[in-house]
């Protein structure tokens, strides 16, 4: 019994009251032993945070109310903690991080200062000692010249600088539980991965509980001993990693597995989860997930599993698992249901160039001083060649800042170039101006990022389709054109009669589904997808991804597919082309680039994305340091001073291209001589 | 820094010579001196000569903005645009149309202004930060909401209420300070008293309405969840944390205004007889001293700019995000 | 009620209105007189109902009005609002009344007195003029004067006042009783007029929602509704109360007495609302073009028109506000004295002021919003919709009309509402200062400068102060707490600051 920390039972968060109120966590129950990692996994809006907000009690007042259930830290209840007594709990035994770890610090306030809050609050230290602790803590989370970092504010850190103050906090008051809600979400990969092995490290160190709130399996499958995933405010399933990642069982999980995409899912849709997750705000009478699953009966509907335990000490709440339940079950649909393993042909190669850049630069001035001269530039884009042919994706990977979305808008033109030429079936967009550009424009169209802005709020969805198709004259009648909205809208798997409703009431995959029927309704040949799926679940990430798929296929489109994550670039890409710092760095094939990464930053690149299988933990050390300022880029090689295999001369000369086969090139000294 | 300054300072010329080019026009383009001397000298049976003497010992008897008939630069110096528009900028206000000389009276007038404005500035925020302070930290209870309808109905009285209803209580009908005047030194408290009470109580209803936005505001950050997550107490969060970062638009709103301190206020001032700069405004606007009115036009625009200049490099104190550049 | 309807009962109404007007044009034996502010008031009337008929059609725009409707603070101050605004029309519709036909001319002469509806409708006690003060309620004046009594001596008391109490014969004892009786009939008048006006309603609604009236009734008064009938119920019961006491009370009585020419002080207050609502709506109207366009087009634009557009503001808001009125009007002043040929007659005179007044107003208030806007479009710019319609070629002026205008219009209401209650406070600091609106202009800043020069009397004269500072107050807190629920409802990220917030 002593070794279980943490025991949460039957928790229910409502947010709101009477029938409508919206039931975020409703009925939780786990327990988190002494030392292990608890990971609790769930798309947006299942509850997982608010659940953690729960337990450390820090829920905006008015508006979420813990209305029932225990969370016991070794016996004693937080919830009815008084909140005197609550405050040592807080910070001192329980310890939380957050997701944004822009916000989440005290604009002015320096970095010690508010470590060593916390250290005279739950440790009663203070002056020398606490200075003394203070560098320590900096120390052990990896903070280099802890000394100086200390006296420095939280804007003048980068954003893996400020998580790993966040989590110094944390560490101050020694706690025996730490609460990680999506620790990594906002960072870049390169710097997940220091944030990750850092957190491995200092539980090995401290033996403190970990509570990981996360929707990345691969993080779950990096960090965590114990998973539990929650659906609509529920836990659903309860397992230990290996198990759950050799076989998951509930319906759900099963699907977020087959729903992520990879490089041997290239000639197969993506298993999708149909419909959306169900409205809080109502009291459940089944099963919440059984409109979306493919395995349900009438009893899934009428009746609400319970949670059962199996002998292993798994856990789950599905009826299929219920023996008596599941004799009741219609014979015609014992056997599961298999998704239909659509194969789609890879289209023969035309080889027709549609888009040949070269040397794009992008350069913005920095102007300073007393006459506001031109001190500097942002060096966003630096010279960026390559080409698209058509019916074919060209993948643009890097991290944030790296220019690629600048790169992407200056093709279409949207921000001028400051050099290099865009050859669009052989017309240069550079010299095109005012009225002949604005006829291009029908040729390439952008899909964007955030479903929520890119769309007018007081537009309807007909209106905005209709836009694109008024500007450039597709349609010249109206009722041409509303039958083409109706056309797209079928095109995109959305009914017609949702033409006259405005963006808010769409979900996230909705909206940009009439993005991307937007982009479409002017015939383009070329589409930029500018990171279309990253603020998208996992589940509904696999339904705009197979779509994009299918009309690639029916239309001959080509995408410049701009993104950050690499599995989607393995299933949609034919071509990669990875950028540092404004500059290409290696360029290839999808399977060259990822399968045989030449450049270093490539494979750190690759070697830091979490693979969601547990047996693969990767004993690699992560990329070292940040991004530099595209200001002032490193002399030589950009990326030299965070290269493992740095030499003199990556020092001094940026290294030019080496072509390592028809199509995979890198700019790595490594190479040169080889190639030479 | 003194860069910077420097910069700032630059920037401010094409602003005041902007304001100095709008009042001559008003003053001088929108009606001619011959209006102005007619309507000085009493609108019926103005005669040409008493015209011409009415313009000539002002000075406004000579071409607006150039003057063919001098010789040299004089053509432009001549002017009225270069006598009474030009010289503002090196603070040469010239004559008051009764003959007074306006710098001198400036000079005198614009310390009592001080003395009242400067002690309704301080109380008045000090008041204001401590109410809404104590309504934020009862935030989504009764008290916040009573709290927010009497800040609304008080900002719902007219400022002239407050001093009509101070006069009349304080001062007629409790005999506890004169109703109005002034004297030089320490005995000026008691003249003074009553106009900074009423200064204070007028803006106390939208002072702590705007300071409870900032602060509720704040309290919404993620920082502050942090700083709750450490364990802080909610007095702590609120006095470390919020008010800290609350400070900074506090602060630098307040900046702005304070070079501003010295024009006064126009109504309390002439209400309770201050001899300040609000009252000589006021006055002047009955006689109709246009003189009077111009040269505190651009004053008052002057004042305005270096509060300006004062608020962005209070930014850079206050605020450690700021760099100048 | 569909869309349809409404639209088609608008029309109806506007229809109706212009027949009548014509009709009273043509045959009414008055000369109608249309001043400039009138004009305006009812462009900016005619603006209100379109947006009104368009916003019912819209969804997103029907939305956050919803909203207001449900804020029950918000509903009692668009009650007491709704009350001023009507005494405000029926003031703007401006006649002169035909002159007895004295010479036999062929051409009919009109009086030189503009009056209004209003004027029209108080006429007893528009022109129940007294000799100077008489307190509230009072049957004496209240300054001593000689009378020459029948026998020829002569004696000094406080005369009775000819319109004031005329009718009792025993001021002393009968007043009492008699404002008594007065205050009963016209409370039991009130609750007769409220409870039909209570039955209509109800009624209505239960026709609109097919409800029995009696279920309809229950719901209605225990509050049930999504729009909180009880309380506008409440709150029309207050202000019929009032205005029935109002009405029955001032025929006999001055109720808040007469200033220093034995003018009626209610009268004088009810016609100073128009001054208000004028000031406190004008000089949004005249400033919201320039605002709008300067802002949108610096935020979007940048370049040379932001530097131009960002000069522009500075220096005019650099210029300290109070000043730059004072400056302007005492300009004004100067014209208008030199050029008494421009004015027919003097209620147009104190009308062009009052116009001239707002519009600079406008000018000193336009920098805010202005700045305002200019940063959100800033934003808007930036947004992906924007950057997906120039992707599109959509040209910039429809990205603005279609994309950005739409978007920032929740601010410019917003800074509308916000407004309107500092510029009815500010007309009376102006007023006071001498840059306000014309000395013979009804307005509260007027009676509350005539009556201040009266603080030093012995006992002191304080109706006019009160009864200005009363009605004033009112319309201000009202206009407060509308704008409040109008942010509440508009703003997404002030939402938690209002007043419901708190519960």
């Amino acid at each position: 019994m002593t070794d279980i920390l943490l025991q949460v039972e039957n928790l229910k968060t409502w947010f709101g009251s009477g029938a409508g109120a919206v039931r975020a966590v409703d009925g939780v129950s786990f327990e988190i032993k002494r030392g292990e990692t608890f990971a609790l996994l769930g798309e947006s809006g299942c509850g997982k945070s608010v659940t953690s907000l729960s337990i450390m009690r820090l829920l905006s007042q008015p508006a979420g109310q813990v209305v029932g259930g225990r969370a016991l830290l070794e016996g004693q209840d937080l919830l009815r903690l008084p909140e005197v007594k609550m405050r040592d709990v807080r910070g001192g035994r329980v310890a939380m991080i957050f997701q944004e770890p822009m916000t989440s610090l005290n604009p002015v306030l320096t970095v010690g200062e508010q470590i060593c809050e916390s250290l005279r609050r739950h440790r009663g230290l203070k002056g020398e000692k606490a200075q003394a602790a203070l560098l320590e803590l900096l120390d052990a989370v990896g903070i280099p010249d802890p000394r100086q970092r200390a006296l420095e504010y939280p804007h003048q850190l980068s954003g893996g600088m400020k998580q790993r103050i966040m989590i110094s906090i944390a560490l101050a008051g020694e706690p025996e539980l730490l609460i990680a809600d999506e620790p990594t979400t906002a960072l870049d990969v390169t710097i997940q991965a220091q944030i990750l092995e850092l957190l491995r490290t200092l539980q090995k160190e401290r033996g403190m509980s970990i509570m990981l709130i996360t929707h990345d399996l691969g993080v779950v499958a990096e960090l965590a001993d114990r998973v539990a995933v929650m659906y609509a405010g529920q836990i659903v399933e309860q397992a230990s990693v290996r198990e759950f990642f050799n076989a998951p069982q509930h319906p759900y999980s099963r699907k977020l597995f087959d729903s992520l995409p990879d490089i041997n899912k290239r000639k197969s849709k993506l298993a999708i989860i149909a419909g959306s997750v169900p409205n809080l705000g109502q009291e459940f009478k089944g099963c919440r997930f059984a409109d979306r699953c493919e395995l349900a009966w009438q009893t899934c509907r009428d009746v609400e599993p319970v949670w059962q335990i199996s002998d292993e000490g798994r856990g789950i709440r599905c009826h299929l698992y219920d023996a008596q339940l599941l004799s009741g079950r219609p014979v015609s649909q014992v056997a599961p249901v298999v998704v239909e393993e659509e194969v789609v042909p890879e289209k023969a190669n035309q080889q027709i160039s549609l888009l040949e850049i070269n040397n794009l630069k992008v350069h913005y001035p920095i102007h300073k001083g007393l006459f506001k001269r031109r001190v500097g530039q942002v060096h966003a884009v630096d010279g960026v060649s390559f080409n698209i042919e058509t019916g074919r994706t060209l993948a643009l990977v890097g991290e944030s800042g790296c220019g690629k979305t600048t790169a992407g808008k200056a093709i279409l033109q949207l921000i001028r170039p400051t050099a290099g030429t865009v050859y669009f079936q052989g017309t240069s967009l550079n010299d095109l101006r005012g009225e002949s550009l604005r006829k291009r424009r029908a040729d390439f169209q952008i899909i964007f990022q955030d479903p929520y802005s890119s769309m007018n709020p007081r537009m309807r969805v007909a209106d905005i389709i209709e836009e694109g198709m008024t500007a450039l004259g597709v349609e010249v009648s109206r009722q041409s054109r509303q039958a083409r909205v109706d056309e797209l809208l079928t095109q995109v798997g959305l009914s017609p009669s949702m033409k006259y409703r405005y963006p808010h009431e769409f979900s996230g995959g909705q909206r940009q589904r009439i993005c991307i029927a937007r982009a479409l309704a002017v015939n383009p040949k070329l589409i930029v997808c500018d990171e279309p799926t990253s603020a998208l679940d996992v589940s509904v990430q696999a339904q705009i991804l197979n779509l994009l798929k299918r009309l690639q296929d029916e239309l001959g489109l080509s995408y410049l597919f701009i993104t950050h994550n690499l599995s989607v670039v393995a299933y949609l890409a034919h071509e990669v082309a990875v950028m540092y710092l404004g500059r290409i760095v290696e360029r290839g094939t999808v399977e060259e680039v990822l399968q045989n990464p030449r450049h270093p930053y490539t494979q750190a690149l690759l070697a830091a994305v979490p693979v969601p299988d547990p047996d693969s933990r990767r004993e690699i050390s992560p990329l070292k340091g940040d991004m530099p300022s595209p200001i002032h880029p490193p002399a030589g090689c950009h990326f030299h001073p965070r290269c493992p295999h740095a030499m003199p001369i990556c020092h001094d000369i940026y290294p030019g291209e080496t072509v390592l086969s028809d199509k995979h090139r890198v700019h790595c000294h490594l190479y040169q001589d080889s190639a030479c | 820094m003194i860069n910077y300054i420097i910069r700032r300072f630059f920037y401010a010329i094409p602003i005041l010579i902007g304001v100095n080019l709008l009042t001559f026009a008003l003053f001088f383009v929108v009606n001619t001196p011959d209006d102005m001397a007619r309507m000085n000298l009493g609108m019926k049976r103005v005669t040409p000569e008493a015209m011409e003497k009415w313009k000539h010992e002002r000075g406004y008897d000579k071409p607006l903005v150039f003057n063919g008939g001098a010789a040299g630069s004089e053509k432009f110096t001549d002017t009225i645009f270069y006598d009474k528009s030009v010289k503002l900028f090196v603070f040469e206000f010239g004559q008051s149309d009764s003959g007074r000389d306006i710098t001198y009276d400036i000079k005198q007038r614009m310390w009592p202004s001080l003395v009242v404005a400067l002690p309704i500035l301080l109380i008045g925020l000090l008041t204001n930060i401590t109410f809404a302070l104590l309504v934020a930290f009862f935030r989504a209870t009764y008290i916040d909401f009573w709290g927010v309808v009497l800040c609304v109905t008080l900002m719902s009285i007219s400022s002239l209420f407050y001093i009509i209803g101070g006069q009349y209580l304080v001062g007629k009908l409790w005999h506890l300070v004169p109703i109005s005047g002034y004297e030089e030194g320490f005995d000026a408290l008691k003249f003074v008293v009553l106009p900074v009470m009423v200064g204070v109580a007028s803006g106390i209803g939208s002072g702590i309405r705007w300071y409870r936005t900032i602060f509720l505001e704040e309290m919404g950050k993620d920082y502050v969840r942090t700083a709750r997550a450490k364990g802080l107490s909610e007095s702590l969060v609120l006095f470390r944390h919020v008010l800290k970062n609350a400070m900074i638009p506090i602060l630098t709103g307040v900046v702005v205004i304070l070079p501003l301190l010295f024009m006064g206020n126009l109504v309390l001032e002439s209400f309770f007889g201050i001899p300040g700069l609000g009252s000589y405004t006021i006055d002047a606007i009955n006689m109709q001293d246009f003189a009077i009115v111009r040269s505190m036009v651009f004053l008052g625009s002057i004042l305005y700019i270096l509060g300006l200049l004062l608020t962005d490099i209070s930014y850079t104190l206050v605020d450690p995000r700021v760099k100048l550049a | 009620m569909t869309t349809k309807k409404i639209i088609g009962s608008v029309t109806l109404v506007f229809v109706a209105a212009s027949v009548l007007l014509v009709f009273a044009v043509s045959f009414l034996p008055v000369k109608f007189v249309v001043l400039w502010t009138d004009v305006l008031i009812f462009i900016l009337c005619a603006m209100c109902m379109g947006f009104a008929a368009y916003a019912s059609q819209h969804e997103h725009l029907r939305a956050p009005w919803r909203e207001v409707a449900r804020d029950r603070v918000g509903v009692i101050a668009v009650v007491f609002l709704s009350a001023y605004l009507v005494i405000g029309l029926l003031d703007s519709v401006h006649f002169r009344m035909p002159l007895p036909d004295v010479k036999q001319s062929t051409e009919q002469q009109y009086s030189n007195d503009v009056l209004s509806v209003l004027d029209w409708m108080a006429t007893p006690v528009r022109e129940g003029v007294e000799k100077s003060y008489s307190a509230p309620f009072a049957a004496h004046l209240y300054v001593k004067e000689t009378v020459d009594l029948p026998d020829g001596s002569k004696v000094r008391l406080y005369p009775r006042l000819q319109h004031g109490g005329a009718h009792l014969n025993n001021p002393e004892q009968e007043r009492s009783g008699d404002i008594l009786n007065t205050s009963l009939s016209s409370i039991f008048e009130g609750m007769v007029v409220w409870a039909v006006l209570t039955v209509l309603l109800i009624s209505w609604l239960a026709r609109r929602h097919h409800r029995p009236v009696s279920e309809m009734f229950g719901l209605v008064m225990r509050g049930r509704t999504e729009i909180p009938w009880h309380v506008i119920l409440l709150a029309t019961a207050i202000l019929i109360l009032f205005a029935m006491l109002a009405m029955n009370l001032s025929g006999k009585y001055h109720i808040f007495g007469t200033d220093k020419v034995g003018q009626d002080t209610f009268y004088q207050t009810l016609k100073s609302i128009r001054t208000g609502l004028v000031i406190g709506t004008l000089t949004t109207l005249v400033m919201l073009p320039f605002a709008i366009l300067a802002g949108i087009a610096a935020g979007y634009f940048r370049g040379l028109a932001d530097d131009v557009i960002q000069y522009v503001y500075t220096t005019l808001s650099s210029i300290p506000g109070v000043l730059l009125i004072a400056a302007a009007i005492l300009m004004l002043q100067v014209y208008m004295a030199t050029h008494p040929e421009l004015f027919e007659t003097a209620a147009a005179r104190a009308d062009l002021r009052l116009l001239f007044l707002c519009i600079i107003l406008g000018v000193t208030s336009w920098t805010g919003l202005c700045r305002l806007l200019r940063g959100e479009a800033m934003k808007l710019r930036e947004m992906d919709y924007i950057q997906a319609a120039v992707a599109f070629g959509v040209g910039h002026f429809k990205i603005i009309g279609r994309h950005i205008l739409p978007n920032v219009m929740h601010i410019v209401l917003i800074s509308i509402v916000l407004d309107f209650s500092s510029l009815v406070l500010a007309e009376a600091v102006l007023s006071y200062v001498g840059v306000g609106v014309d000395p013979t202009m009804n307005s509260w800043g007027n009676m509350i400068n005539s009556a201040r020069l009266e603080m030093a009397r012995e006992p002191i004269v304080w109706w006019p102060l009160l009864a200005a500072f009363i009605f004033m107050f009112v319309l201000v807190l009202s206009a407060n707490l509308f704008a409040d629920a109008v942010r509440d409802a508009f703003d997404p990220r002030l939402r938690r600051s209002g007043l419901r917030a708190c519960l």
